[in-house]
C-alpha cells in the first residue's frame, strides 16, 4: 500500500517535471525562433528584455495575458473556447510515453524515467497526434468565419494526407524493431555502433526517416506546410477569431508539438537518450549523474531537431496547395510503400 | 524592341530526376541561408548608436542670435516669402530704446511662428535670411500628441542666450 503510495506521488512529480519541461523549452522556442529568423536575415531579434532578451517569451506571456478577449457575437461559444484548451492537452499529452532516460537503480528501488511504459506507445502516439486536428477543426469551426472554416479544413485534409504516409514509415520501422513500445526501441539502438553496424535506426532506414521527417513537418503546419495559416489567402487561418492568450494556447500548442515531435524523431530514428561509448561513461560516473547525461543527450537531439526545423522555415517558401497534395500522395506515400517493400525483402531473404 | 540586353529565355525543358527531386536545391538553399549566420547584422542599436547625418541634412528650425546674444531677425518676412509650403508667420514690432541689448535691428519679430506640420524642410527660408537668423539644425522634430504643439513659437525656436 506504501508502496503504492510512492509510486503515484514519483509518477506525479515525473509528469509535472515533464510538463514544465515542455512548457519551458517551447516558451524558449519562441524565442529561438526570432533568433533563428533574425540570423537568417541579418537582423539581432529580441535583445532588449534581459540578457540577449532571454527574458522575451516572459513578456510577450505577458503581454498575451492582458490583451482584450474577444468572442465572436455569432461563435459557437462552448467550442471556441475548447478548440485551443483541445490543441494544448493533445499536444501535452504526447509527451507520457516518451522514455526520457534510462531508469536509475537506487537502493530504495527503481526509478523510470518515463511517464507510462505502455506496449503500444507508437500507437498511442499517433492516436494523440490526430487528435490534435480536433484543436484546429473545432476552433475554425466555432468562429463562424469562413477564412478560418477554409483553413481548418486545410489543416485536417493536410494532416490526414500526411499521416498516411508517417503510418508506411513506421509500418517500415516496426518491421525490424519487432515492438511498439517507445522504451525497447530505445534500448535496441543502445550505444552507437555494435561491432557489426550502427545501431541507431537513422543508418538502417535512413528513407523512412526523410519521409517521416517532412510528414512531421506536415503535421506540425510549419513552414513548408504551413498552409492551414497562411496570412496570404486566409487572412491569419483559423486563429483569426482568436485573441489575448486562446490565441496565445495555439501558437504555444504548436511550439509544444514542434518540441515533443523533436523528441519522438529523436526516439525512433536517433536513438533516443544513447550516445556513442556510453557503456564507457556508464562505468566511469554515478548511476544518477549518468541518467541526467542521458536526458541531456537526448533534449541536445531534440533542440538539434528544433533548430533544423526553424532552418527549413526561414529558408523555404510555401507549398501552393495543389503541389502539397500531388507531394503527399502521389510522392510521399508510394515513396512510403517501396521503402516498406525493401525492409521486408531485406529481412526475408538477406537478413533471414 | 529590347529594353536591356540583361534578357534570358525561360528554360522549360522538363525537370530531369535531380531536380525533381529537390533535395538538392533544399540543400542548396539551405547553404545560403547558412552562410547568413556569419555576414555583419545590418542593425544600428540605435539609442546607443547613432547613424551620423550626412552634411546636408535639414532638420528643426532654429533662431540664432549674434554674439552679444541679440537676436538677429528682423521681421523682413523674406523667408515667409520664400516658404513654398507657407509655413511661416510673422508680427513685427518696432525697437523701443533700451532694447538693444535684446534685439539687434531696429525692426524685430514680435510673433514668430513656423507650423512644423506644414514644413518641407527644404530650407529655402534658410537661404533667403539676409540677416543669417533662420538655420535648420540637425535635430529630427519630435512627435506629440496635439496639433498646436506642432505650431512652433518663437520661445520654441530661438537658441538660448549665450550672454546668460
Amino acid at each position: 500500500m506504501e508502496l503504492d503510495l510512492m509510486f503515484i506521488l514519483g509518477k506525479i512529480i515525473l509528469i509535472t517535471v515533464i510538463l514544465l519541461g515542455s512548457l519551458g523549452i517551447a516558451m524558449y522556442a519562441t524565442w529561438a525562433e526570432r533568433k533563428v529568423a533574425a540570423i537568417m536575415q541579418d537582423r539581432r531579434g529580441p535583445n532588449r528584455a534581459g540578457f540577449m532578451g532571454l527574458l522575451q517569451p516572459l513578456a510577450d506571456g505577458g503581454k498575451l495575458f492582458f490583451k482584450e478577449e474577444i468572442i465572436p457575437d455569432r461563435s459557437t461559444r462552448f467550442l471556441f473556447i475548447m478548440g485551443p484548451g483541445l490543441a494544448m492537452l493533445t499536444a501535452l499529452m504526447t509527451s507520457a510515453v516518451v522514455p526520457w532516460g534510462p531508469d536509475i537503480v537506487t537502493n530504495s528501488g527503481i526509478i523510470t524515467l518515463q511517464v507510462a511504459d505502455i506496449n503500444i506507445g507508437i500507437l498511442f502516439i499517433f492516436g494523440v497526434v490526430s487528435l490534435g486536428v480536433y484543436g484546429v477543426m473545432l476552433g475554425g469551426w466555432a468562429s463562424n468565419n469562413k477564412f478560418s472554416l477554409l483553413s481548418s479544413i486545410r489543416a485536417a485534409s493536410q494532416a490526414i494526407s500526411y499521416e498516411l504516409a508517417m503510418g508506411i514509415t513506421l509500418v517500415a520501422m516496426l518491421m525490424m524493431t519487432g515492438s511498439l513500445s517507445l522504451r525497447e526501441i530505445v534500448d535496441q539502438q543502445h550505444g552507437f555502433w555494435d561491432g557489426h553496424y550502427f545501431t541507431w535506426n537513422f543508418f538502417k532506414q535512413p528513407l523512412g526517416f526523410l519521409i517521416f521527417f517532412v510528414c512531421a513537418l506536415a503535421e506540425l503546419n510549419r513552414a513548408p506546410f504551413d498552409l492551414p495559416e497562411c496570412e496570404s489567402e486566409l487572412n491569419m487561418g483559423y486563429h483569426q477569431e482568436y485573441s489575448s492568450m486562446k490565441l496565445g494556447f495555439y501558437l504555444f500548442a504548436e511550439y509544444i508539438n514542434m518540441f515533443i515531435s523533436s523528441v519522438i524523431m529523436a526516439t525512433l530514428f536517433f536513438g533516443g537518450y544513447n550516445f556513442p561509448f556510453m557503456d564507457q561513461v556508464a562505468g566511469a560516473v554515478n548511476p544518477i549523474l549518468f541518467s541526467v547525461i542521458c536526458v541531456m543527450v537526448l533534449l541536445t537531439k531534440a533542440i538539434g531537431f528544433i533548430l533544423f526545423i526553424m532552418f527549413i522555415r526561414w529558408t523555404l517558401p510555401r507549398f501552393r496547395y495543389d503541389q502539397l497534395m500531388r507531394l503527399g500522395w502521389k510522392s510521399l506515400i508510394p515513396l512510403a510503400l517501396v521503402n516498406m517493400l525493401i525492409t521486408g525483402v531485406v529481412i526475408l531473404w538477406v537478413i533471414k | 524592341m529590347k529594353l536591356t540586353n540583361r534578357a534570358a529565355p525561360v528554360n522549360r525543358d522538363p525537370m530531369t530526376f535531380g531536380e525533381k527531386i529537390y533535395i538538392p536545391a533544399i540543400a542548396k538553399g539551405l547553404s545560403i541561408t547558412i552562410g547568413h549566420i556569419f555576414k555583419k547584422k545590418a542593425t544600428v542599436q540605435y539609442p546607443e548608436e547613432k547613424r551620423p547625418f550626412s552634411p546636408v541634412f535639414r532638420g528643426l528650425h532654429v533662431l540664432n542670435r549674434d554674439e552679444e546674444g541679440r537676436e538677429r531677425c528682423t521681421a523682413c518676412g523674406l523667408c515667409a516669402l520664400a516658404c513654398p509650403a507657407e509655413a511661416i508667420t510673422m508680427e513685427a514690432a518696432e525697437r523701443k530704446p533700451g532694447e538693444e541689448h535684446m534685439y539687434r535691428e531696429e525692426k524685430y519679430a514680435a510673433k514668430y511662428e513656423i507650423n512644423m506640420l506644414r514644413c518641407i524642410f527644404c530650407g529655402y527660408c534658410e537661404e533667403a535670411c539676409p540677416k543669417d537668423a533662420v538655420y535648420l539644425s540637425e535635430t529630427v522634430m519630435p512627435t506629440n500628441y496635439t496639433r498646436e504643439s506642432f505650431i512652433y513659437k518663437k520661445e520654441d525656436l530661438l537658441i538660448p542666450n549665450p550672454k546668460k
